[in-house]
Order: structure tokens, then C-alpha cells, then sequence
């Protein structure tokens, strides 16, 4: 499958492959289709990545989750980089 | 160190790399073997309490677990394991040297999801890797290695630990993996079970191990299972966490249930514990004395004048013990040639102790499969 390139403006969720495990940092994601290990390197993050399934947009789940504004293009390039690796797709996606 | 690996240093609830040893028989005796392994022991656990070890890895949210030995696949129940591991959505990585992978066993491993396979070799001819793996194999692995291709395996990884005599043939391990479609594991060789004896003799040299750090810099998809970090004081580090991770991110479970910090330290200084133990292996990992020890944070020792420091972090604790170095000397292998003036000074103040290790399983000399010797003094 190949990864969708990531648009904040479209609905995202986790890969029903992945699995996060809680880490003091914010959390270990494996992704048991590619074996693909990834780091979400604040709890925030974790948060966030959590709550994408039950937001419209990945731009509505950084207000919903209180993030500041200053803080977005951060967030957005964690999400990138976990949509890059096929560990988020699109709400619609098979 | 970045803030990540500052955080990974002080240990995570479960480990990232786990490495579990099934049993300790293996029909080749290879000279640099970790484990010394040779003969099972009458200790190892059973099926029933394999699969105690499996729950607990699956309540930790161990997303995998890389399966060695001795030789895993030489454990009658090896399938009902795998299989109950994968069921418990334990991924399995396994290491095998390819004796027992005919075309049917080929056939039932393909069929099986998360079941990732690692197949050594130590040599892209049979001279160079039987030296080291035992006569006769290069042909079995070979053999092997046109079974999983013919049961549509898909991706393997060929796995070679570096020797002084195959680290120039990495171009054509490259194209070797590439012929079946696999994936090209490079690792380094540490002086650890019956390498204790043989690294001296086998292990790269500076030359050498310079080479190889920009073959692989230039290589990243060529993985490593991050064990050449010692070479990032080069330069640019080399992909991967960089960092020691025994006791932090790695452990090994042996096959009587010994808890160790890493798979190249089979001694009793660095035994943790044991899955018998109250708690089981959470118990172990989440608050036994060495593991809460080693994710202290370590004192540079020697190494603290050297500006490369945050690069390498002094290198790897198993190497310089074996060599009889203390834990806060340079890495043996240090690219700066710290190491070597280190060991070359326990030499002239008398020689230098290495320690043996605590568990040996190796055959007794002239049972079982020829062992080319190597020479060593």
C-alpha cells in the first residue's frame, strides 16, 4: 500500500495495524503490516494521535486538543512523517 | 545524545529489542558463536512455560520478539510456539542457521503472518564461511535460502557478523541478498561465548571498520540492528539510536529463563535475573538491581576528554568486558585507537584477564560437527 501524502485539512486515523505502547516519553507505535517501529516523542503527540479518529480534520483534532497555534507546524511534521510511514491514513481508507 | 535517546537511556516499561534464546543445541558449533551453543540443556523450559513467558511478553505489549538460540528450530514444539506468539500478537523475528528450513517447514513458514526470518551466513563463498560456520554450510544455507524463495517466503534477512575475512565482500552479500529478494543485515562481531577466544584473530581492523562506516553510511536501508554505533564517533552517526541499550532498550531471556542485559553477555555480572522469579520477566525488566544500575547515567571514564563522547558513548559494555577492559575504558574497536592502546597496556602490565563465560554449551572437542579450529595463541 502506498502511503498518502499528508493534508491536515482531511480526516486521519490510525492504522488498525499499529499498536502504541505508552513509554515515559509519550509513546513506542509498531506497525505490525510493514513491522515499522516509530517514536511519538511527547505525550501530546500521543494525545493527538489518539483523538484523530473522532475529529473531522487533523486541524480540528490540534484545537480540540487545546495545542497551542505556535506548536501546530510541529505537530503537523510528526503527523507527516507518521502518514509517510503508512502509520496514519485516511478516515475512508480500506 | 539527543533528548530522546537521553529518555531511552533511563529505560522504557517494556523493551524494544528483546532477544529470547529457545534452547542451546545446535548442530554447528560456529567459532564466534554468543552463546557457546552446542548442547541442549536439561533445564530449559517447557512448552507450558514458554507460553507463560509469551502471555507476559503479550500483557507488557512486547511488540515483537527476536528468537534465537542455539539453533530455534531444533525445539520439537519451535511451530507451536511461534504460532502461539503470533495468536498473543507477539511478533516473531528468528534467527536461524537454515539446517531445518526444507521445503515443507518453508512452505508452513510463509503461510504465517508476523513471522520474520534471519538466515546467517558467514561468507558469500563456502572457504570464507565454512571457516567459521562449519563445513558443508555454505551449500545448506544456499539451499535453505532457494527454499524460502520457492515457498514465496517474500522478504527474508540474510545476516552476517562481520569478520576481518568477509568484511570486503559486502558488495557481493549486497548483490547475494538482492538475487532473493531479501534484505542485507550487517552486525558487528563482539568477543563474546566462543568469540572470546576467536574475536583477536577474526575481528576487522581499523582499516577495515573505517570502510565498512562509510560502505553503510551510504547504505541505509542495509540494516545493522544498530550494533555499530561505536563507528558514529567517525562523523555523521549512523542510522539507528546509537546508544548502548542494555538493560534500557534491549535484553535477552536464555533458554532456562536467565534474565541477561544483552545477547552478547552471558556472564553472571550482568544476569538480572530469572522469569521463575517472583513477577516473572516484568519483574525483572521494570526494577531488578542491574537493570535499574544501567540506566543510570554512565560515566564517561577514559573517554570523558574525547569531543566524539556524545557520538559513541564509550561503545559497547560487552566488548570491552570480554576483553578484560574496564566498563569506562574506550570500546576495544574505538576508531581513534583508544581501545587498542587501552588493551595493549593490559598487556604490558601482565595480561589481560578475560573473563569466561558463566554458561557454556559447546559440544565437547571432537563430538559432533568438524570445527575448522582457527588459529589463536
Amino acid at each position: 500500500m502506498t502511503a498518502v501524502a499528508f493534508d491536515a485539512n482531511r480526516p486521519w486515523r490510525l492504522h488498525e495495524r499499529v499498536a502504541l505502547r505508552p513509554e515515559p516519553f509519550g509513546a513506542l507505535a509498531y506497525h505490525y503490516g510493514n513491522r515499522r517501529l516509530t517514536f511519538l516523542r511527547s505525550p501530546d503527540l500521543v494525545t493527538l494521535v489518539e483523538s484523530l479518529n473522532d475529529q473531522p480534520s487533523a486541524r480540528a483534532a490540534f484545537d480540540a486538543a487545546g495545542l497551542d497555534a505556535k506548536r501546530w507546524p510541529s505537530f503537523e511534521k510528526a503527523l507527516t512523517s507518521l502518514a509517510a510511514g503508512d502509520f496514519l491514513v485516511l478516515e475512508n481508507a480500506a | 545524545m539527543t533528548a530522546l535517546t537521553d529518555q531511552l537511556a533511563e529505560g522504557l516499561n517494556s523493551p524494544i529489542c528483546l532477544t529470547w534464546e529457545w534452547t542451546y543445541a545446535c548442530d554447528l558449533a560456529c567459532v564466534h558463536c554468543l552463546s557457546s551453543s552446542g548442547r541442549r540443556d536439561p533445564n530449559e523450559l517447557s512448552t507450558e512455560q514458554m507460553k507463560a513467558v509469551v502471555d507476559q511478553l503479550a500483557e507488557m505489549q512486547v511488540f515483537y520478539v527476536n528468537i534465537g538460540g542455539g539453533e530455534p528450530m531444533l525445539r520439537p514444539d519451535f511451530f507451536e510456539i511461534v504460532e502461539y506468539c503470533v495468536e498473543k500478537g507477539v511478533g516473531v523475528k528468528f534467527s536461524t542457521n537454515g539446517g531445518r528450513i526444507n521445503a515443507e517447514n518453508a512452505k508452513r513458514l510463509a503461510s504465517m503472518d508476523y513471522v520474520d526470518i534471519q538466515i546467517s551466513l558467514d561468507g558469500v563463498d563456502a572457504i570464507t564461511n565454512d571457516a567459521v560456520r562449519g563445513e558443508g554450510t555454505y551449500e545448506r544455507v544456499r539451499t535453505a535460502m532457494d527454499h524460502l524463495r520457492d515457498a514465496n517466503f517474500g522478504q527474508f534477512k540474510l545476516s552476517v557478523v562481520m569478520t576481518r575475512e568477509n568484511v570486503e565482500q559486502v558488495d557481493a552479500y549486497e548483490a547475494l541478498a538482492a538475487e532473493y529478494g531479501a534484505e542485507l543485515r550487517l552486525t558487528r562481531f563482539r568477543p563474546s561465548g566462543r568469540g572470546i577466544d576467536t574475536w583477536h584473530e577474526l575481528h576487522p581492523t581499523q582499516a577495515q571498520q573505517i570502510e565498512l562506516y562509510n560502505w553503510l553510511l551510504a547504505r541505509p536501508q542495509v540494516l545493522t540492528g544498530d550494533s555499530f554505533f561505536h563507528l558514529s564517533a567517525l562523523g555523521e552517526p549512523l542510522p539507528g539510536l546509537n546508544l548502548c541499550g542494555a538493560g534500557r532498550v534491549v535484553c535477552l531471556i536464555d533458554p532456562v529463563g536467565d534474565v541477561y542485559a544483552c545477547p552478547f553477555v552471558l556472564h553472571d555480572n550482568f544476569k538480572a535475573g530469572s522469569i521463575h522469579g517472583e513477577g516473572g520477566f516484568a519483574a525483572v525488566w521494570q526494577s531488578s538491581d542491574l537493570f535499574t544500575e544501567l540506566r543510570e547515567p554512565t560515566n564517561p571514564g577514559a573517554c570523558g576528554s574525547c569531543g566524539s563522547y556524545d557520538a559513541c558513548g564509550g561503545g559497547c559494555m560487552a566488548t570491552k568486558f570480554f576483553t578484560g577492559l574496564p566498563l569506562d575504558a574506550p570500546d576495544p574497536e574505538c576508531v581513534f585507537g583508544h581501545g587498542e592502546t587501552a588493551l595493549a597496556e593490559l598487556e604490558a602490565n601482565g595480561g589481560a584477564i578475560r573473563p569466561t563465560v558463566s554458561v557454556d554449551h559447546s559440544k565437547p572437542v571432537g563430538v559432533g560437527k568438524k570445527r575448522i579450529p582457527v588459529s589463536i595463541l
